[in-house]
């Protein structure tokens, strides 16, 4: 018997990791600089850790309601409403999730059948496509550029809907690109989408981490909620991501589909994140605001000094991450960041890593302290002018 | 001009030229606020904040509850300034409550404190009492917690 021909063909049709080798070499070197971490470095705010700890204390050690607790639904639709404007019934349109990773594949399964199509921005964050497959359904990338500051165009949706294409996901703003959509981008996706039966998975994880204007959810536009999956979380605007708390918000058949599965598969959410989540959206608006002054300070700093060094960067107005183009140095990719942890020990995510349209671009976080990015920078400087 | 002060207060080694990227603003701008701001007495000082107590310096620290009779005319102002003019007192505060001003003291040992506030400040005209308090650790001052930990616990790379 071979076991690998006893898998799920499902499972099989997942590609393996073609980066797998490059973090082995990284994990394994112990004195790097890293710009590789897609999770905030601020520990979580002292209030909110603090009633997660109350809770344990308290003998808060239960399973919740599959959905979860009723009290922070009600506090996760008050903040949809104050700061995106869309209004869910907590009772049935909101399902409170291990992280947004856990919601965009109970969303993905819910609604994704085999032969189904689905639209996926690239680069992007690596979960959509496996997630996808595994549902059965056919990923379709939509390859996003540079010189659109990497958002999703009308003209390239048009072009890839079918009469199968089941779901558009819209993962802004965007991981790695930094790319967002504002309001006027979000209409003209929604007028392609109005006339069709496509519904919408948006990713709105980092949404807080918007640096000019504030985000726009497309759910809030009209005839749009019904049809938008919203999921968002407290990882990256909290400062959480240990915690595992995220969740989704829509239409109630399709949030009452979700939760049988996550039902099933999880049960409920971890009790004691969820006490400290109802915290931090009850008193954590201060925070969310100094986090993200901190990081539009290293956003300025971390493009100025790429372009100094003669690097084409995007200014990304979202997440915390930058994608310049390493295209002038003749290297591929993944060369680059081998050669670059090599000889500078930095660490940096081949664009690779986030779909083959990647390729040419690395992603730098600065999810950093500036004296670590003034740092990583100079080596990074160096390495680069011995290139071009 | 907030900001700056912000950025500064946490660091002051930044220097105009990062401030002025951080802040989107031209350093010619930038150094001209940072000029204005110490002409304007509003920063007063670029100063390091230090944990003596991980040096071979032999020092202590006491927080003196001050009563004082105000003065006709200058009310608490001319007591304090009496007081603070001590180098060796750190600072002086005006309080409400139950008394009326805190002052903090640096002296090298105990005995030399307890002489301070015997000899100099118990003495004065207008000061009803005193009680002295002698801090034994510091564990957060300015904002800056004083252990060890400063390491970064994520993995090195995530997607």
């Amino acid at each position: 018997m071979r076991i690998d021909d006893m898998l799920s063909p499902a499972v099989k049709s997942i590609p393996p990791s073609g980066i797998r080798k490059f973090f082995d070499i990284v994990t394994e070197m112990k004195d790097a600089i890293s710009l590789g971490v897609g999770e905030p470095d601020f520990v979580t705010p002292w209030h909110i850790r603090e009633a997660g700890i109350y809770s344990l204390e308290k003998g808060q050690t239960y399973y919740t309601s599959n959905w979860g607790l009723i009290e922070l639904r009600k506090e996760i639709a008050a903040y949809l409403s104050r700061k995106f404007h869309v209004t869910y019934n907590p009772k049935d349109e909101i399902v409170v999730t291990v992280g947004g990773s856990e919601a965009i594949d109970l969303a993905i399964r819910a609604l994704v059948s085999p032969g189904d199509e689905v639209l996926i921005p690239e680069p992007s964050f690596v979960c959509y496509k496996p997630c996808t497959l595994l549902a059965g359904g056919t990923p379709v990338p939509i390859v996003t550029k540079a010189e659109n500051q990497f958002k999703l165009t009308p003209e390239q949706l048009k072009e890839k809907i079918t009469p199968k294409t089941k779901l558009l996901v819209l993962p802004y703003p965007n991981n790695p690109t930094g790319g967002i959509m504002n309001k006027q981008d979000l209409e003209a996706i929604a007028e392609v989408i109005r006339d069709t039966n496509i519904f919408i998975l948006s990713d709105e994880i980092y949404a807080e981490l918007t640096y000019e204007g504030s985000h726009v959810s497309i759910a809030s536009l009209p005839d749009m909620k019904e049809r938008t999956i919203l999921i968002n979380g407290f990882s990256k605007s909290y400062a959480m991501t240990g915690w595992r708390m995220g969740y989704a918000a829509g239409e109630p058949t399709i949030i009452g589909a979700m939760t049988k599965i996550h039902q099933y598969a999880i049960m409920s959410s971890p009790t004691t994140s969820q006490y400290a989540a109802i915290e931090a959206l009850k008193y954590g608006d201060d925070d969310i605001k100094n986090m993200t002054k901190e990081y539009n300070y290293r956003r300025r700093v971390i493009v100025d000094g790429f372009r100094k060094m003669g690097l084409d960067c995007f200014e990304p107005l979202g997440a915390f991450y930058v994608f310049p183009s390493i295209q002038k140095t003749g290297m591929s990719s993944n060369e680059f960041c081998e050669k670059l942890l090599y000889e500078e020990k930095v660490a940096v995510v081949p664009g690779t890593a986030f779909g083959d349209s990647g390729e040419g671009f690395i992603r730098c976080s600065y999810a950093y302290s500036i004296e670590n990015i003034n740092e990583a920078l100079k080596r990074i400087e160096r390495f680069v002018r011995k290139y071009i | 001009m907030e900001q700056i002060l912000e950025i500064l207060e946490k660091d002051n080694r930044i220097t105009p030229e990062q401030i002025a990227v951080m802040l989107n603003r031209d350093v010619d701008d930038v150094k001209a606020a940072i000029k204005k701001l110490e002409d304007d007495k509003i920063i007063l000082r670029y100063k390091t904040l230090i944990n003596w107590e991980k040096t071979e310096k032999e020092f202590v620290t006491a927080l003196i509850e001050v009563k004082v009779t105000p003065q006709r005319g200058e009310g608490f102002d001319k007591v304090a300034e009496r007081i603070y003019k001590y180098p060796q007192v750190k600072a002086v505060y005006l309080m409400s409550g139950g008394f009326d001003l805190t002052v903090i003291i640096e002296g090298k040992t105990m005995k030399e404190v307890a002489l301070f506030v015997a000899e100099k400040l118990a003495p004065m005209e207008s000061v009803l009492s005193t009680a002295t308090h002698f801090v034994l650790k510091k564990y957060k001052d300015e904002g800056v917690i004083f252990e060890d930990k400063e390491k970064d616990d994520r993995q090195v790379i995530t997607l």
